[in-house]
Formats: C-alpha cells, sequence, structure tokens
C-alpha cells in the first residue's frame, strides 16, 4: 500500500489546518485536536510530527533537531520520515531551513520572518503539576486565573532564592494566556519573545496545538523584585569558544573531568575553526 | 580534542538489523508463520485487536509476530496502521442478543432459560503444566457437540430482572445524534457513558483489572454480581447511503458482560438493580468484567453515590487508561534529555552556592 | 464533469497546502497580502481566493454557510462535503455580498475559544501599504491595510469582536486571488488621514 503525502490523509491534515488558524488566531491558547496515532510511539514527537506534516509542502526545506543537535538517533529518525513521506528537502544549517522541528531547544541564530519553528510538546498544559484535572486547569484558563502559578513561583524563591524551574519555565503570550515553552532550558525563553518567525506547538498524546504568531509578546513569569533569570553553565564552548550559547555538559572521565561545548550542534559548526 | 557522537543513521540501522535477528531467533527452528499465530495464540491476538481498536484477526497476527510478542507494542502497530484507513461510516448498534454463542453463563442463577454454556474456558482447569504439550503430537479430538436446550438466542438476564421492574432502564439513547468517535476528536470531560465505554473498551487490560479489583476491595465498591457473561459472534450490519437498508458485512466474536449491581434507591427511585457494562473484541472475560466494573464505577455520580475512589475518577480513569499513550510516555524518559538536564545542574549548583 | 460542474484543485493535496500555507501566513502576519496562484477556477460569483480557502478548509466535519447561490452551492459542496448550517452555528461562512453581521457568527466560549467562526468575505480589493492601522500579534509595531467593499461600520464591529477575546470571529479577506486575514487578536484603527 502506499501513504499519503508526509503520511496523513488530508482529512487529517484540514483537521490540524484548521486547529493551526484558531491558534495563531489566540496566542497562547491550548487547542484541542484530534491527534491521530502515528507510527512513532507517543513521547516522541507526534506533535510536532503532525504539525509539520500538515504544513509542509515541496518548496520547504526542513531542518529537526533534538536537545539542540541534528545527529541526535531521534532526530535522524523524524528527518529520515519526512524526506521518505514528502520527499522533502533537509537540512542542518538553521539559516537554510524553512521548517525546523525541535525538542527542547531554539537554535541560537536568530530566526527570521517566514521561517517556522514546530515544538515538540509533552505536557502542553504549564498548570499540570499544580493542577492535573483538565476540567479544571481549562476553568482557569477562561478566567485567566493564574494566581496558583504565581504562588507556586514565589514559594520557589522564598525557599531556594531563586526559581526552582530551570526549563519549561511558564511564559505569558501577548498579556493574556499562560503557556508551556515546552521543556526548552529557561535560557531558551528570552528568545520566544517578539521572535519574527512563527512558534507552532504540538502535543499529539495530550492532543493540543498552539501558537505564538510573529513579534508577539512572551514574558517569563516573575517577579519585580526576582526578575527572571535564566543561567548558563559559565563556561566557553571547548570548540568554537562561544561564551554566549547554551552548552551540553560532557563527562570525560570518572574523576570529575568536565567539558563543555555548545548544544547547537549547527551553530557551533559554523563558528568553529 | 572532543569529537561529537556521530553517525546516528547508521546506529538506527545497526539496532534494526539486530532487532530482526532477535525477532527470529534461532534460524535452526521453524519460522512462526502469522496464520500459527493467529490460530493458536488466539487469546493474545484477541487482545491485540481490542486494545488496537481494530477488529482485524489477521494483521493483529502479523502485530503479535512483529513485535516479538509484546502485546502493547502489538496494539500500537495495529493502531498506527488503522488510523490511515479511510472511515466509510459507522455500523448499526451490534444486536448481541441474538449472538451465536460459545459461551454463555449467570452468577446470579442456579438455572435459567438457555442453560449455562461453558463453551472453551480455563475456568475449571486444574493449573498443571501440561509436558504433553511441549512436545509435537497430534491435534485433539474434536469436542463433543451439544445441541441447545432451546432454538434461538436465549434472554438476557438484566431482561428477566427488567420483568420483574427490578433492573433499572437505562437511559434512553437520543438516535439522532451520532455517538461520540475518540477516534476523531480528542477526549474531553465530563464524559457521556458512550463515551467512556468506547475509551474503556480499547483501555489497557491490566489498568482496568486492577481498578475494578480495588471497587471490590471498598475503593467505590457496587455490589456486583455477573449477571451475564456471553462469548461469541455477532453480525455487523451497515446501511449504505446507496441502498438505504441494512446489510450483513460479516461476524465478529465478541465478549460482553452485564453486571448487575445493587442500588440503594434515592428519593425519587425506589431501590433496584443497576447496570455495569463491558463489551471487548474477541475471547476475553477478564477484560470485559473489569470494564462492567468500571463502568459502573464512573456511574457513581449519575447514581448519587459517594465518589473518591480511583476507580470513580473519570478524569484520573480515562486519562491514564490507555496504554499506547502511557507506554509512550512512560518510556519516552529514555529519550535524551540532557538539556533539560544540563539546566537542572546548573541550577542546583546556583542554589547550594548560594546556600554556603 | 458532465454534469457542468467545475474541477476543485488540479492537485488536490499540493493545491489545499499551498493555499493553507498562504491563509497561515495572512492570519500570522495581519495586514500581509498573499497572492495564491494556482489555476482554480470556480463559478460565479466565488473568486478564485475565496473558493480557495473553502476547499482547503471546510470538510464533513467543518460546516459552512454561504450566499453565493445555487450553482456555487454545487461546486462547494461537492468538493467539500461540508454540511450545511445555521448562520449562528457555522464552522465557515463566506459573503460573496453583503456580509453577515460578527456578532451574528458564534464566537466561541472562553473555555474553547477556538470554536468561533471563520468568515470568508470577498471584498473588491485588498491593497497593503495604506488604509487602517493594525496592530497586535503578528506585527511588528504597525502594519497599513487599505479593503474597499467592507461596510461602513465594519471597524466598529471589529472593535466589539476584538473586545471580547479569547472569543471573537476570525475573518479572511478575499479579492480575486489575493487573500489577507484579520485574526480576532488584531486591533483596528481607522487612520485619519492628513
Amino acid at each position: 500500500m502506499t501513504y499519503s503525502y508526509a503520511f496523513l490523509d488530508e482529512a487529517t491534515k484540514r483537521m490540524i489546518r484548521r486547529a493551526i488558524l484558531k491558534a495563531v488566531a489566540i496566542p497562547g491558547h491550548q487547542v484541542p485536536f484530534g491527534a491521530r496515532e502515528m507510527p512513532l510511539p507517543y513521547g516522541w514527537g507526534t506533535g510536532g510530527i503532525q504539525v509539520t506534516a500538515s504544513i509542509i509542502g515541496r518548496s520547504d526545506v526542513l531542518k529537526v533537531i533534538d536537545q539542540g543537535a541534528d545527529d541526535t538517533t531521534n532526530a535522524v529518525s523524524i528527518r529520515r520520515f519526512f524526506a521518505r513521506t514528502a520527499g522533502v528537502a533537509t537540512t542542518t544549517h538553521t539559516a537554510e531551513a524553512s521548517i525546523i522541528q525541535t525538542r527542547h531547544r531554539i537554535p541560537e541564530r536568530v530566526l527570521q520572518p517566514g521561517q517556522i519553528i514546530v515544538y515538540q510538546v509533552p505536557m502542553p498544559e504549564p498548570l499540570s503539576r499544580l493542577e492535573p484535572r483538565v476540567v479544571e486547569s481549562t476553568k482557569l484558563h477562561a478566567l485567566a486565573d493564574y494566581g496558583l502559578m504565581q504562588v507556586r513561583l514565589y514559594e520557589d524563591i522564598a525557599r531556594h532564592g531563586r526559581s526552582a524551574s530551570a526549563y519549561n519555565h511558564p511564559v505569558m503570550v501577548n498579556g493574556r494566556y499562560l503557556m508551556s515553552p515546552s521543556p526548552i532550558p529557561a535560557f531558551d525563553n528570552p528568545k520566544m519573545d517578539r521572535m519574527p518567525a512563527l512558534q507552532l506547538f504540538g502535543a499529539g498524546r495530550e492532543k493540543r496545538i498552539y501558537a505564538v504568531p510573529p513579534y508577539t509578546s512572551v514574558k517569563s513569569l516573575d517577579f519585580e523584585d526576582h526578575p527572571f533569570d535564566p543561567i548558563r553553565a559559565p563556561h566557553p564552548c571547548a570548540i568554537c569558544g562561544a561564551t554566549d550559547s547554551y552548552l551540553d555538559e560532557i563527562v570525560t572521565d570518572d574523576v570529575g573531568g568536565r567539558m563543555f561545548v555548545c548544544s547547537d550542534t549547527d551553530h557551533c559548526e559554523e563558528r568553529a575553526p | 580534542m572532543y569529537v561529537s557522537v556521530k553517525g546516528g543513521e547508521q546506529a538506527i540501522s545497526n539496532a534494526h538489523a539486530w532487532l530482526a535477528e532477535a525477532r527470529r531467533g534461532d534460524a535452526a527452528l521453524p519460522e512462526l508463520s502469522v496464520e500459527q499465530v493467529e490460530q493458536q495464540l488466539t487469546l493474545a491476538v484477541d487482545r491485540v485487536m481490542a486494545e488496537g481498536a481494530c477488529a482485524d484477526r489477521g494483521l493483529a497476527a502479523l502485530a503479535v509476530k512483529q513485535s516479538r510478542g509484546d502485546l502493547i507494542e502489538a496494539a500500537f502497530l495495529l493502531r498506527a496502521y488503522r488510523t490511515t484507513l479511510p472511515r466509510f461510516g459507522g455500523s448499526l448498534p451490534l444486536d448481541t442478543g441474538a449472538m451465536r454463542l460459545q459461551r454463555r453463563i449467570s452468577a446470579t442463577y442456579k438455572d435459567l432459560p438457555g442453560g449455562q454454556l461453558l463453551g472453551p474456558t480455563f475456568d475449571y482447569t486444574h493449573r498443571l503444566l501440561e509436558f504433553s504439550l511441549a512436545a509435537a503430537g497430534e491435534a485433539p479430538p474434536p469436542a463433543p457437540e451439544m445441541e441447545p436446550e432451546e432454538p434461538g438466542p436465549p434472554p438476557r438476564v438484566t431482561a428477566l430482572l427488567a420483568q420483574e421492574g427490578l433492573m433499572a432502564a437505562e437511559p434512553e439513547g437520543d438516535d439522532d445524534t451520532p455517538p461520540p468517535d475518540l477516534t476523531r476528536d480528542p477526549l474531553s470531560c465530563p464524559a457521556s457513558r458512550a463515551l467512556r465505554l468506547q475509551v474503556l473498551a480499547r483501555g489497557d487490560e491490566g489498568f482496568l483489572l486492577g481498578l475494578g479489583y480495588s471497587t471490590q476491595r471498598g475503593y467505590g465498591n457496587n455490589h456486583p454480581f455477573v449477571g451475564e457473561v456471553r462469548m461469541g459472534e455477532a453480525s455487523v450490519e451497515v446501511v449504505p447511503p446507496e441502498l438505504g437498508f441494512a446489510i450483513d458485512i460479516g461476524d465478529i466474536t465478541l465478549t460482553e458482560c452485564q453486571m448487575v449491581n445493587q442500588f440503594k434507591g434515592s428519593l425519587t427511585e425506589p431501590p433496584q438493580f443497576t447496570r455495569g457494562y463491558g463489551l471487548v473484541f474477541g475471547h476475553n472475560e477478564r477484560k470485559a468484567m473489569a470494564m462492567a466494573l468500571v463502568d459502573r464505577a464512573l456511574r457513581g455520580a449519575e447514581l448519587g453515590e459517594d465518589g473518591g475512589a480511583p476507580a470513580q475518577d473519570e478524569e484520573f480513569v480515562l486519562y491514564h487508561c490507555d496504554n499506547v499513550e502511557a507506554t509512550g510516555f512512560v518510556e519516552h524518559l529514555k529519550l535524551p534529555h540532557h538539556v533539560d538536564f544540563q539546566s537542572e545542574l546548573e541550577n542546583v549548583r546556583a542554589m547550594r552556592a548560594a546556600q554556603q | 464533469m458532465s454534469d457542468g460542474l467545475l474541477p476543485g484543485f488540479s492537485d488536490a493535496v499540493f493545491g489545499a497546502q499551498g493555499c493553507f500555507r498562504a491563509i497561515l501566513a495572512a492570519l500570522s502576519e495581519p495586514g500581509t497580502v498573499h497572492a495564491l496562484g494556482g489555476d482554480l477556477a470556480p463559478p460565479a460569483p466565488l473568486c478564485p481566493a475565496a473558493a480557495a480557502v473553502v476547499l482547503t478548509l471546510a470538510d464533513p466535519d467543518a460546516s459552512l454557510v454561504h450566499d453565493a447561490g445555487p450553482v456555487a452551492d454545487a461546486f462547494l459542496r461537492f468538493h467539500t462535503g461540508a454540511p450545511e448550517a445555521e448562520l449562528a452555528t457555522a464552522s465557515f461562512v463566506l459573503a460573496t455580498g453583503a456580509m453577515p453581521p460578527l456578532a451574528a457568527l458564534t464566537p466561541g466560549t472562553d473555555e474553547i475559544p477556538s470554536a468561533g467562526a471563520t468568515l470568508v468575505v470577498q471584498v473588491e480589493s485588498i491593497e497593503e501599504g495604506e488604509g487602517w492601522t493594525l496592530s497586535g500579534p503578528g506585527i511588528d509595531g504597525l502594519r497599513r491595510l487599505k479593503v474597499t467593499g467592507l461596510p461602513d461600520d465594519f471597524p466598529a464591529q471589529w472593535a466589539a469582536n476584538h473586545a471580547r477575546f479569547p472569543r471573537g470571529v476570525d475573518v479572511i479577506l478575499c479579492a480575486g486571488d489575493r487573500l489577507a486575514g484579520l485574526p480576532r487578536s488584531v486591533t483596528l484603527a481607522v487612520t485619519l488621514e492628513a
């Protein structure tokens, strides 16, 4: 048998496209959609894959990263899936991509107008750790009642001196919706604010799609006396020397040896001597 | 000089080759055929059809073979295939009252019209390993065939109780509104009973078994009796729009459980019995019975019962009983998370530094 | 098409995909105008862009109400399978003549604002760089858009539509083979010409 272009049948694509358009019109709001079972397991990026499959066309150039890298096994697997089912050109260069599907990172290079970044999202509900009931969290979003989250954040700061959420730190979108940025490090959160590229988010298992249009305000939750303060490992990249990129910590021996290299492999390769 | 690990593509294809070799096992032994799986591991095939939400024995058997006997993986394979199929329409409601029965038992009456029909059951086997099965042998002689005591399908136990006014009538369905379709629209709560039953019908057998068991141990007890368990073949009928009348497109094997549960009554309702319902593809009484217990537990709010037990918690049960979703999210933890872990590391280091 | 029914996209997969990307760009960056190109030749009074939008998004799961008459109706229903609906409950409303009031369409609910309708309006012209001043998500500062062929009170209707955010109606403006988007999130001001 032959599968459809980009795997999904046209009726499924239409359903997802309708959800994406509503997500764009209501920035940060999670739109429920009839996510389908995909040939990859839930948790492997089925939401991102369904979003990408619904937007991708023959003239697109696709980049897929996981943990910032193009060569991680799941990124390789997803890139191969689209090369096979959509016959689409792929790249590892951020600048050349029209669509970037990502898990857990935003590239270091500033994304450009016209580019689309698709995030794979495990838990789209930013309130889920405080209120696991979907019926309840849906009400809180309807009322824009985010006091629960403010209280949690404040307690963290009172106890630890800083926010305890180093990744997946919640953001307010366009001053209205509290949103999960997906499990990106807090270091990447500022890149979301007024990003020139369109940001789409797909959560397959939880069956939600959401979006942030270009140039939209995305503020990491914080307090005036404790402004949002993401951290990175205080080292230069051992390969390219970058002091402003997010770093992977590599264990080099069993006696405490460590080295730090860029998590964004494309960024590092472009800079490396 | 550190060089990051490359060659993900090669590693993946090597892993796939190893998987294929491991699946085949010792090549000196004959390969297992899909037909053998379908004929001789029938209950595995049945479970995969149920949780894979696709009534196709051949495909389910293929999935069992491909998954090396990992039945959740097999259900996932079947689901992922099923979702690509074009949708031609819905069937008419199945008439399980007219099933051609292989098995039918009731725990509520010693004897009843239609009798107790044991069928191919493990119930009274002594669980002693049959070492004769370890040696290839002759096919067993055919089981003796019995004529049914009475022609035609036997009455349902719940109908017998209803004659006496002791069985609560099921709430009238709305025939004009098509039932919700979990495979097309995302689950939302509060869910109708039709939607709840869809979720439970393809829910994980083990999860439902544990929940059903918990009601028996007092976490939302609903005083269950097996009114009837029946297993057999039911006709599937569809009405093609161009014909305008029903045609029979084939039979499927089903297991149905109608649990009869006590209900104390309320200001407006006299004491009577209520029903918990389970229906599952193939032969799987454990699943059908567990489903009936959980269905009845989830009706607690509707019947004005105290809630609070896990099996009575609709969101908790419905959002967590799908094993394809659950296994994906649990197992995804083995994917690389080093970016997030790194940010946790630096955060913990910073917090410790601030304390000192 | 022996009964005179005109064909839809010559390539159903890529016709819809290309049109969707134009709609996505139009709603992501309100005020930008996108030409579809393509070879869709719908029956009168449909313009190619409006017909393409409906063919791309409507289907048996997304209802459609329109004012385009029986020939267009046969075309749209055949190619989409979209069911009819009341104006107040339709997922998609297509106006080729006078548009219905925005307030007559469903805005969704505070819990499910995504159920708000999409209004596709055929207008006389859409031009970037002049006319209204738009601001909001998708716009770096301000963007200008000039539309002719809408009712005079459209800006007032839009203000009321925007004020009930996150509920609301989203609008796709179509002229010839060009389209622009007005998501409910956008603020629209009538520019006072000097």
